[in-house]
């Protein structure tokens, strides 16, 4: 792949496939599963080869996405992990909103928005994939009682909702701030981006000599 | 069954039209079943069997005359035998025949994702349409009664038509036409109310003061009524359910919560394109980039050697 002299590395080749993975799989069940959901979507079944298919292919995705997510949480907890300037960033999310991150506190490899998508992800994934085992007929169908069930599919399909309103954030979040994008598909970004919205880890990787994307762990200069 | 009886529909799951209803003077029919006259003969279980032309294999025997145990796919009524020690120390031997109960407020119906998978004609009668349905099991779990069974062969949803086919035509349900005691009635959901009060009035008169109809009201009545000796201990009646209704889990994750998750989704989408339209885009500036390089430079970063030649930044 060819990029600009003096770029760096955001996000690893493992990293982005995994990431797209998970992104193809949070799409097929958001489809199908929409169109389970309510009947003025249930026309989005046919892109699936109608509702048997939908119904029979939907839990597997499911399983794949839920690999694939835990995939991304190793990669991705440790520079997810809370800390007291996440909660400063929160208090500032209005400068932030305006595109004045000037006076913002400096951002590590993650915003706190970011690490708020990532733990709401990190929670809802397994309950949507457990709530789904319960009401997966074909299989578990006997397994559970009715009421167990019904209670399975009420909170399959809260969670659901809740991930697909923060997944429609999260796509956002990539649209507006420029560059976030190619950061999660060619993997770099120029230092001015490093430095604009996450000058925390811009400076980790330039005193340590990395080029991205976690700093170098022996913190020697890379001359 | 089949979906030629279309004009008679007043509820079609998954369909936010109202169907036409197009015969609506169709007379709401009533399936009655005496149990107090119920000899356990099982004589409907097998004109059920031998009109919907479903051959369940032989079970097993488990020490009862249940046979089978439950409903299942291809079993859509079977016998379920009780016995009840009364307050008297006599034995009652309570048989029921299960089944759909056909409500005027299915709760199968409002449950399905698929349109047209569950059908409520003017009669009355609570229809699978099984070309539609997706062997989802949602009926399953909207069901206050437990009836609905999937097929592990064809992942679709199968009960007791109350022999749709054959009322469409002007014939009593198979069951109906094969019970040897009259313990099975069917008519006119008014008839057979009217007749299931006189039968009631006997029983009363005989001893059996909590004598009654079974019509539960949670479900707004249903097409399938019971004549019970004990009409006020329904639970005795292999758990009959005392006060079905349908789940209020069902009813929320059916009702309020789907109009909610797509305002909220779609409020999600439109914030963020009023952000973009307000806002903008989060652009990296030449500024930003300068500094990152000095930033660069002064830490000997190699990489950053050369950078100021270039005149564009990609952003």
């Amino acid at each position: 792949m060819s990029r600009p002299y003096g770029t760096l590395t955001r996000n690893s080749t493992i990293t982005r496939l995994n990431h797209w993975l998970t992104a193809a799989c949070f799409i097929l069940l958001m489809l199908s599963g929409l169109s389970m959901f309510d009947p003025l979507l249930y026309w989005l079944s046919n892109l699936f080869g109608g509702g048997q298919w939908t119904r029979a292919v939907h839990p597997w995705i499911g399983c794949v996405l839920l690999v694939s997510y835990t995939g991304l949480i190793i990669q991705f907890w440790r520079d997810n992990l809370w800390t007291r300037d996440d909660v400063a960033w929160m208090k500032a999310i209005d400068k932030v909103l305006e595109n004045k991150e000037e006076g913002v506190p400096e951002v590590a490899r993650f915003n706190a928005g970011q690490k708020f998508v990532f733990w709401s992800m990190t929670l809802l994934v397994p309950v949507l994939f457990f709530t789904g085992i319960v009401i997966w007929e074909y299989y578990f169908g006997t397994y559970t009682s009715i009421p167990t069930q019904r209670a399975a599919l009420l909170i399959h399909s809260l969670a659901a909702i809740a991930a697909i309103i923060i997944w429609i954030v999260h796509v956002y979040a990539a649209i507006w701030v420029r560059g976030s994008m190619r950061a999660m598909t060619q993997g770099w970004v120029t230092p001015g981006w490093a430095w604009r919205h996450h000058r925390k880890w811009f400076r980790s990787l330039a005193t340590t000599g990395s080029t991205g994307p976690r700093p170098n762990s022996n913190g020697r200069l890379n001359k | 069954m089949s979906d030629l009886q279309s004009q008679d529909y007043i509820r079609r799951s998954a369909t936010t039209m109202i169907p036409p209803d197009a015969r609506s003077w169709e007379d709401q029919v009533a399936k009655l079943i005496d149990v107090t006259r119920c000899i356990g003969c099982k004589a409907c279980q097998a004109a059920c069997m031998e009109w919907n032309n479903l051959r369940d294999p032989v079970g097993e025997f488990h020490g009862t005359y249940d046979n089978p145990l439950d409903l299942d796919p291809k079993t859509w009524t079977v016998m379920k035998f009780t016995e009840y020690e009364n307050p008297d120390g006599n034995l009652e031997w309570l048989i029921r025949k299960d089944g759909c109960m056909h409500c005027e407020d299915p709760g199968c119906l409002k449950a399905c994702p698929a349109p047209g998978a569950i059908v409520q004609y003017a009669n009355g009668i609570v229809d699978f349409i099984s070309e539609n349905c997706i062997g989802c099991g949602y009926c399953v779990k909207g069901c206050p009664f437990d009836i609905p069974r999937i097929s592990p062969v064809d992942h679709k949803s199968y009960k007791c038509t109350l022999c749709s086919d054959r009322v469409a035509v002007g014939l009593e349900p198979a069951c109906v036409k094969a019970c040897p005691t009259g313990a099975i009635m069917f008519g006119s959901k008014a008839d057979m109310t009217d007749w299931a009060g006189e039968r009631i009035v006997e029983l009363k008169s005989r001893g059996f003061e909590n004598a009654g109809l079974y019509d539960p009201p949670g479900v707004q009545g249903t097409h399938v009524m019971y004549v019970l000796h004990h009409a006020d201990k329904p639970g005795l009646y292999a758990d009959l359910p005392e006060n079905p209704k349908i789940s209020s889990t069902v009813e929320f994750w059916k009702g309020l919560i789907k109009p909610v998750a797509l305002v909220g989704i779609a409020a999600a989408a439109v914030s963020g394109f009023l952000h973009w339209v307000i806002a903008g885009p989060n652009v990296v500036q030449p500024e930003d980039e300068q500094e990152a390089e000095e930033v660069l430079e002064a830490n000997g970063f190699p990489e950053a050697r050369g950078r100021s030649q270039r005149t564009e930044h990609p952003t």
